[in-house]
């Protein structure tokens, strides 16, 4: 195969790999395999026993280390004259920047999650570095080349939204399993066992004025010398029991909707308090809080089964019991991990009681501890597939073979006789914000959103920057970095409580606002147009942006974009995968001569009709350009802050 | 299924895979042994595929001296042992494999497959060979056909930038899921020798080219009584005298430069190892799980195309008969 050109390509590559996971290992060994002589890796994760099955450079004694740092080592021990650099670190990190971008010949991505992916598409394209990028599930994976101007860009092309769910079917109409998983995950155990300052909708909202939250919030408290079986029992009854019985008397919600039933302990578990207690010995005798288990203490062995109301209930006692018997100094701190084998114990069993309530099928452990964790299904096949894909197209990219890039799409069901199949690349989007500068439209009320509204759920969340600098026109409204003083910080915090048309520098229909990451040198212009009402159900963010293609979330959604390379994210899940949406996003060509399986759906988004929206929109900014008198300047700290504490 | 439940060792290790085809299936995987012969680059891909997924055993033979053109796409050997020689490819790539997953048994067979009787072949549930002459493949798979029991049968072999992979599952059933539901299937499957002896002429148009040009090629080896991959560029004369004779008598076309491709390097490339690996490992897992549609009854990859093609080589309908 090897030509005397592709050879000397491929040996004097530098390549950047990033994630050293399902696809990172098979990707190096692949690479090492096929004569690459140097290769940089970066991942910040250390190895779990969950990736043993797979990642096969990685051993039972190499859990708790470095991935990259493995990885190399394994691969150095059958090519032991090639040079493999690792990172231990995060993509994200200030000194991955586009300097360092730029050493390379070509960047290849093993990635698990959106942001990291976004975050290298924009590094790649200021440094004007090829890109190869790979995602699995399941039997299910795909390779797509990234190459600035020739292709397009990996954010040409909208990505699944994480599923969110309106908060009134999490606390008070729950239909499904995952509703239920929800509620135990992000409400129930963040409220009696994370941060007590947290917003929390826990209580289900009633006119009755005795459940306003600063009386609920009581009833979570344990109280002083209370007994922690009777404490358990009383919040057993009063989310359970209570909770509903005060969601029930709005007969408003259940005209067109099952009426769940009132659960309380003393009908499940008669018996009296001193006979379920479990056997606390069993439970955990070391200190280490791993051990520490709710189904060993009551004997529960295996997770695939599914426990009766029962058995959750009696779980439900043990591991709240547990926790405060033998981890009660975490007890405020804890946020959900779906490692944490006692959390998965509680969650389980308090998501399958409420099930239970609402009529909505029970789920075993095993099933519970995926859906909340985020698990997403790998085997190693699909990675192994999937990395051999990447090293051909990296290959190519080497040689300049433009014509002969493709993407390529793993299916799990033979589709026109294949099971690999390729397709042409598509050409940049000219209406992609990130690749073509092309401005975005929010729609937001300016007289009640925040700043900060602005900043988390539009430039992080959606425009997924790291370092944001925000500005409106040469005014500087907000900035994120290092190397800021005091004073600009305090400016900073202070501009992020402000209302945006009441900003020193007002921002209000018409306006339009330069949005910039230092780090990615991305700058995206947003044009602002005031909108007075939205929504709650389908625009819970009070925001709409528009340009920014973004497909509508997927149901049943496996993996969100929490992930590896990402480490303020709340979930770290090493896994190698984009959603299954997105995996099977394939050409419209061989679209039409065939029915998709199921899970394909909902990733057709019509682009046009968004570009035709947001060129209507820029005419009607024209005509309403409003124009600022209260300027602070961009190089005029002093007087901002002067005019700031002015103001206060 | 069979009642044993999976450890809780083996749930913690198998967990995202259990994801992915249950519980069950990976009890079965647990019980399944497979036998593979033929060390090169693809083979030692697969191995490595399904000692992680977790079969009961995986027994290797390869009696070949380990030597530096070993090494080449081969993962599991390390250059470092292969210099003391004495070991076969067989032996040093146990060694390596026992690490990748303790609950799997792996052990080595010394001997040639032609050799072994009826009752060797007997103790697998998946047989997987790969460079061996066309009428090892044709005994081999006819043994598995003798069993009572049911034994899946693999052929694997890479060529330069090409791969192909055959299939004999027999008469299989299996389950497939169909939205809410799940459906019981079954397939019938020819033997090598019988997919490989139907006259092109019955074959409809579209059958990919590898098809055609692996066979000439095997063949050719056949034919000057070479081992399989024992070729080279100055072979072309005959291979293309051979393919002309053939294509001739059928009134097929095969492209010439493709076989010149096929036969330039007796190496294996791997990213198509991994390719060909990966897919193959697949198939054995759906095979002994008795989950999703297996493949029937030949995969083909060709890295200039990128396509991975499924042909089903069988008697047109219209000539059956």
């Amino acid at each position: 195969m090897a030509s005397q050109q592709q050879s000397s390509a491929i040996k004097g590559a530098k390549v950047l790999m990033v994630g050293a996971g399902g696809i990172g290992c098979e990707l190096l060994k692949t690479l090492a395999l096929s004569g690459f002589q140097d290769i940089h890796i970066i991942d910040m994760d250390t190895i779990e026993v969950s990736n043993l099955n797979r990642q096969f450079l990685f051993r039972q004694s190499h859990v708790g280390q470095s991935k990259a740092k493995v990885a190399r080592d394994a691969v150095l021990k059958f090519r032991p004259h090639m040079s493999i650099t690792p990172h231990h670190a995060n993509v994200r990190d200030s000194d991955f920047n586009v300097e360092f971008f730029k050493q390379f010949n070509v960047v290849l991505n093993g990635l698990d999650n959106l942001d990291a992916r976004r975050h290298v598409n924009r590094l790649c394209l200021a440094a004007d570095v090829p890109l190869v990028e790979s995602g699995t599930t399941g039997f299910l994976g795909q390779v797509t080349v990234h190459v600035k101007g020739k292709t397009e860009c990996y954010e040409c092309k909208p990505k699944p939204a994480p599923k969110t769910y309106p908060v009134c079917t999490i606390t008070s109409t729950p239909s499904k399993f995952i509703h239920c998983i929800v509620w135990a995950k992000d409400l129930l155990f963040a409220k009696l066992f994370g941060d007590k300052n947290q917003e929390n909708d826990l209580n289900v909202r009633s006119s009755d004025a005795a459940t306003s939250s600063e009386h609920a919030n009581d009833v979570f408290e344990r109280r002083k010398d209370e007994d922690v079986d009777q404490y358990g029992r009383r919040i057993y009854d009063h989310v359970f029991g209570y909770n509903i019985e005060v969601a029930l008397s709005n007969e408003e919600t259940w005209k067109t909707r099952n009426r769940p039933k009132p659960i309380y302990s003393k009908d499940v578990l008669p018996d009296k308090l001193t006979q379920l207690n479990g056997n606390l010995d069993k439970s955990g005798a070391t200190d280490d809080f791993s051990s520490v288990s709710a189904m060993a203490s009551l004997g529960l062995k295996n997770p695939q089964d599914k426990w009766s109301l029962m058995e959750c209930s009696r779980v439900f006692l043990e591991a709240l019991k547990l926790f405060f018997l033998k981890r009660v100094k975490e007890i405020g701190n804890l946020s959900f991990d779906k490692d944490d084998q006692l959390a998965v114990e509680f969650v389980t069993a308090a998501a399958n009681i409420r099930a239970a309530s609402f009529g909505i099928p029970l789920h075993s452990l095993f099933e519970a501890k995926g859906i909340a964790g985020n698990i997403v299904h790998a085997v190693a096949t699909t990675n192994a597939i999937v990395a051999g894909l990447i090293v051909i197209e990296a290959i190519k990219v080497l040689q300049k073979d433009a014509d002969n890039y493709r993407m390529t799409y793993c299916l799990q069901h033979i589709t026109q006789k294949m099971l690999l199949m390729p397709v042409e690349p598509y050409e940049p989007d000219k209406s992609c914000y990130v690749c073509s500068e092309t401005p975005l439209l929010l729609e937001i009320n300016t007289h009640r959103s925040k700043l900060r509204d602005f900043v988390e759920k539009v430039v992080k969340a959606k425009l997924g920057m790291n370092f944001p600098l925000i500005m409106h026109g040469t005014n500087l409204l907000y900035e994120v970095g290092d190397d800021l003083d005091e004073a600009m910080v305090a400016n900073y915090a202070a501009n992020l409580e402000k209302v945006l048309s009441e900003l020193p520098s007002p921002i209000t229909g018409g306006t339009m606002l330069s949005v910039e990451d230092l780090q990615q040198e991305l700058i995206c212009n947003i044009n602002i147009k005031h909108r007075e009402e939205f929504d709650e159900e389908k625009e819970p963010d009070g925001m709409v942006l528009t340009g920014w293609t973004q497909a509508p979330p997927v149901e049943e959604e496996k993996a969100n974009g929490n992930g590896a390379s990402s480490s303020n994210e709340l979930q770290v899940e090493p896994v190698e995968t984009k959603k299954d949406a997105e995996l099977e996003e394939i050409p419209e060509s061989s679209r039409r001569k065939r029915k998709l399986p199921e899970d394909s759906e909902g990733t057709d988004v019509d682009v046009s009709n968004v570009v035709n929206e947001t060129k209507n929109h820029k005419e009607v900014e024209k005509l309403d350009d409003d124009d600022d008198d209260d300027l602070v300047m961009f190089d005029d700290w002093a007087s901002a802050t002067n005019k700031k504490k002015r103001l206060q | 299924m069979d009642g044993e439940e999976l450890t809780e060792q083996e749930t913690a290790l198998y967990d995202r895979q259990i994801r992915v085809w249950g519980a069950d299936a990976q009890r079965r995987l647990s019980k399944s042994h497979i036998l593979v012969c033929g060390m090169k680059g693809t083979v030692a891909e697969f191995c490595k595929n399904i000692v992680l997924a977790g079969v009961g055993s995986l027994t290797l033979v390869d009696d070949r001296v380990v030597t530096e053109e070993a090494l080449f796409a081969n993962f599991l050997i390390q250059p470092d042992e292969s210099m003391f020689g004495g070991k076969t490819i067989a032996e040093v790539c146990c060694d390596s494999l026992k690490e990748f997953n303790p609950m799997v048994r792996v052990s080595v067979e010394k001997g040639d497959l032609s050799s072994f009787g009826l009752e060797f072949y007997e103790k697998f549930d998946v047989i997987v060979v790969s460079c061996c002459s066309f009428t090892t493949k044709k005994l081999v798979n006819e043994k598995c056909r003798k069993l009572s029991k049911h034994v899946a049968f693999y052929t694997v072999d890479c060529r330069d930038s090409c791969g192909e992979i055959f299939v004999d599952l027999q008469n299989h059933k299996y389950s497939k899921q169909k939205i809410d539901e799940t459906v019981e299937c079954q397939l019938q499957y020819l033997s090598f020798e019988e997919a490989t002896s139907i006259p092109w002429t019955d074959l409809p148009k579209k059958v990919s080219n590898l098809y055609f040009a692996m066979r000439v090629i095997e063949q050719f080896e056949e034919s000057e009584g070479r081992r399989n991959g024992e070729i080279s560029i100055h072979d072309l004369p005959g291979v293309l005298n051979l393919k002309k004779e053939l294509c001739e008598a059928n009134s097929r076309q095969v492209p010439d430069t493709l076989l010149e491709r096929l036969i330039t390097s007796a190496r294996e490339f791997p990213p198509v190892c991994a390719i060909i690996g990966g897919i193959l490992g697949q198939e054995v897992i759906k095979a002994i799980s008795g989950k999703g549609d297996p493949l029937k009854n030949f995969f083909f990859f060709d890295v200039m195309d990128g396509k991975g093609i499924v042909e089903d080589i069988k008697p047109s309908p219209n000539k059956a008969n």
